[in-house]
Formats: C-alpha cells, structure tokens, sequence
C-alpha cells in the first residue's frame, strides 16, 4: 500500500453523520494499540491536525454528503487518498441524514426553523430567520459518497460493529478486498 | 399452487446444478430446488398462498430456452436441465434488490422491521453492500388510520403477499394493488383509510406474512416488529386435510 518499511497512512472524515460510526472505530477497545502500530493516523476528528493531508493511503468516510461543505470534502478526499472506504449507513445509503430527500429544502427549513423552534417570536416581534453565518449551504438532496466519489470499499451498518471495522481494516492492511457482508449490513 | 398429497402419484427426474433430482408430478422447480436441500431466493413467494412470479428472484435458466423461468410459476419437466446460481443469475438477483431498495424509503436503521426483515437479509445473503442506482427518495404515506396496524408505504415492494392472504385464506379481500409500475401501491377496499374500511376484519394476517416492515402491529419500536409465518402452512394443511 506504500514504501517499504514506512507505515500506511490513514485518515478519517466525518461528514453528515452522528458520529457514531467513529464511536464505532473507538470500540475496538485494546486493538487500537495494534492499530496504532500498523498504520499513522494523519487526520480525524480526534486528532489534532485539522488540515487534511496532501497523500493518504486509505480514507475512512462517515456520514452522507448534505452540504456544499460535504461534497467539496468529499472531492478533495478522493484527490488525496489512494482507497477510500465508506464507513457505516450515511456515507453508504444516505440512511437517517437522506430521508430528508422527499421534501424541498424551503420547508425543511420551515420545519427545523421555524415551526420546531423552542423560542417562536412573540406577536409582533421579528421573524427568527434562517442561520447562513459559518454555515455551509445545504444541497438539495443527500447523498450516499459513492453517488458523488469513487468509494473502493463499503462497510454498511448503523453503526458498523467494531469487528466488521477491524475486519475490513485488516483485509485491506493485508491487501484483501473485504467480503464485508459475511460480518455486516444495513442497518446493523 | 395445490400439492397433492398422494403416494400413487407419478415422479419425474429432472438435472438441477448438475446433480440429478426426482420431484413429484405437478410441482414446480421451486418445490424441486428446494426439496432437493438447495437455496433460491423469493420475496413473493410464500407457502400457502397462490403463486404471484412478480418479484423475479427465482428465475433460473431451463437448457433449451433462451429466455430466463421464474422457478415459482414453472412445472417441473421429465429430463428438465436447470440451473440455479450462475453468475447471470447472481447478477440479475443483486440488480433487482438493489432497484426494490433504491425504489422507496427503506431506511434499516429506523425500521421497526430492522433485523426481521427478507428484503434485509436477502440483500446480506446475495453480497450487497452498497446500491449502484440512485435513491429515487419519493414521498409516501404511512396509513395509521387502524388502531392496532399500520402500513408503511415507504417499506413496501408491492410482493401483494398480504393481498393473497386477505383474498384466500381470510376471505376478506380488503387488500388490494392500485396504479402502475412505481405508482402502484396497496389499498384498502375503494383506497379508502385502512381504519375506515368495512371490509376488514383486523386478523392481522396481512401483516405475518409481510416480508418487510411495511405492515406492522402499532406500538412496536425500532427492531421490534417480529413476523410469524406458521400459521399459513397450517392453516393449508387443515384444509387439505378437510377438503
């Protein structure tokens, strides 16, 4: 996967997702020590550099591809990385983050901003209006990674258990291509 | 599809994978698949029920015929060479479950259905991991107007399991199919409120033999809804008993 005698480069992404599958990735409890010495994690949520790295061996992508934000990590992710891998059931089927697809965005916003705020104005007062500061802007549908990047490997599952992560880790260490669904699926 | 129940009946031999096999007269290369301790995949499909062939995961390839046969709605032949799992069939069989997931909303990790469901757990058998096709994401109903079932439109794939059952083993025919191709969707009575219809009699068989959480009791969480199939073999069995 890279020269001799250094290390695969890894690095994880989370995009619209809830985290959970890099709570996944910590469950491997005690393998993590292993890991640590089988590959150099350059960048993820929990390491400090927030820049993602020039070249990376193998990328791990949670989370579907929501915003503007999304799909331009998504493109530079993929510039990067030699195999990117779509962990868990956003980044895979667009899953939770997706069923927002069959309405438009204006009553989306309505809904979450509007009609569902814990603060609605008072008679007469002005009108909450939609946040647009920091925020990137929201594409119209979401969308698993693989309608938007080549994906190499999927690892479907919500999340995906620590085993089926540590076993696609090692197929792909060891050069294998995972026969994933022996160990995962959607919605696992 | 009646089975007769008779020894004096008559057997054929048929090839299935390569390997010879005897059926009985009358059944189908999906009783002789199966009989014969193999695997072919079904959603439509059910033991007790009428054969419907709409869903197309059993179709395997009949030496001598060009075109594909779904194992459900076909006779078995004397000297009849079938084949079950060819890489042809295996593509065929992953591209539509892909398409009945990328059809509606089946969102596992939210389904009440989750882990208990055919369509789930076929699609883990035949290797997907992902859908190639994109999502068509329509806007569906659910129908929660019965007060102790529901039905999901955004689970369903349209296998009418629940239309057969209603019609031929509860009599009731209150389940019915509507409109064409991805329109189509089932009803109830005229397309009226499932808790409106007169119709019914709230046996809940159309939601046992529902193969996806499309047809759920109320009140049941994520994972929770478990279907049980075994009253349909036994019920067929009572009245071939009793004819």
């Amino acid at each position: 996967m890279t020269e001799s005698n250094k290390k695969p480069t890894v690095a994880t992404v989370w995009l619209d997702g809830c985290s959970g599958c890099h709570m996944s990735l910590l469950d491997l409890d005690e393998r993590l020590i292993t890991l640590a010495g089988l590959v150099d994690v350059l960048h993820s949520p929990v390491v400090d550099d927030k820049n993602f790295p020039a070249r990376v061996d193998l990328t791990l992508v949670e989370g579907a591809v929501s915003s503007e934000e999304d799909y331009r990590k998504a493109r530079m992710i993929r510039a990067r990385s030699a195999c990117v891998l779509s962990l868990g059931d956003c980044a895979v089927t667009g899953n939770v983050p997706a069923m927002r697809n069959c309405f438009d965005r204006a009553s989306l916003f309505e809904r979450a901003y509007v009609e569902n705020a814990s603060h609605p104005p008072e008679p007469g007062q002005r009108r909450v209006g939609l946040p647009v500061l920091g925020v990137p802007p929201l594409r119209p549908k979401a969308v698993p990674l693989h309608q938007v990047i080549k994906v190499d490997v999927y690892v479907p599952g919500c999340p995906p258990p620590a085993n089926a992560i540590w076993f696609a880790l090692s197929e792909i260490l060891a050069g294998r291509m995972p026969s994933i669904t022996e160990v995962t699926r959607f919605g696992l | 599809m009646i089975t007769q129940v008779n020894s004096s009946v008559e057997s054929l031999t048929l090839r299935i994978n390569g390997k010879d096999v005897s059926c009985r007269a009358g059944d189908t290369v999906l009783q002789a698949v199966r009989d014969n301790g193999m695997e072919l995949p079904t959603l439509c499909w059910l033991e007790g029920l009428t054969v419907w062939g709409g869903c197309r995961l059993c179709m395997v390839e009949i030496a001598g015929s060009p075109k594909l046969h779904a194992a459900c709605a076909t006779a078995c032949q004397e000297g009849m060479e079938v084949q079950t799992n060819s890489d042809r069939l295996h593509r065929y069989r992953r591209m539509i479950v892909e398409l009945l997931l990328a059809e509606r909303n089946h969102i596992c990790s939210v389904c009440v259905s989750n882990g208990h469901c055919e369509l789930q757990s076929l699609a883990q058998k035949l290797g997907i991991d992902h859908v190639r096709f994109a999502y068509r994401n329509p806007q569906l109903e659910v129908d929660n107007s019965h007060d102790r079932m529901r039905l999901d439109h955004n689970r369903c794939i349209l296998c009418t399991r629940c239309v057969r059952v209603c019609a031929e083993v509860e009599g009731a025919r209150t389940k019915d199919i509507k409109g064409r191709g991805v329109l189509a969707a089932v009803i109830h009575d005229l397309d009226q409120p499932w808790g409106e219809s007169e119709t019914c009699t709230s046996c809940g068989k159309c939601v046992n033999v529902c193969p996806t959480g499309a047809l759920t009791h109320r009140g049941v969480a994520v994972g929770e809804m478990t279907k049980k199939l075994s009253f349909l073999p036994y019920l067929t069995l009572m009245r071939e008993a009793n004819p």
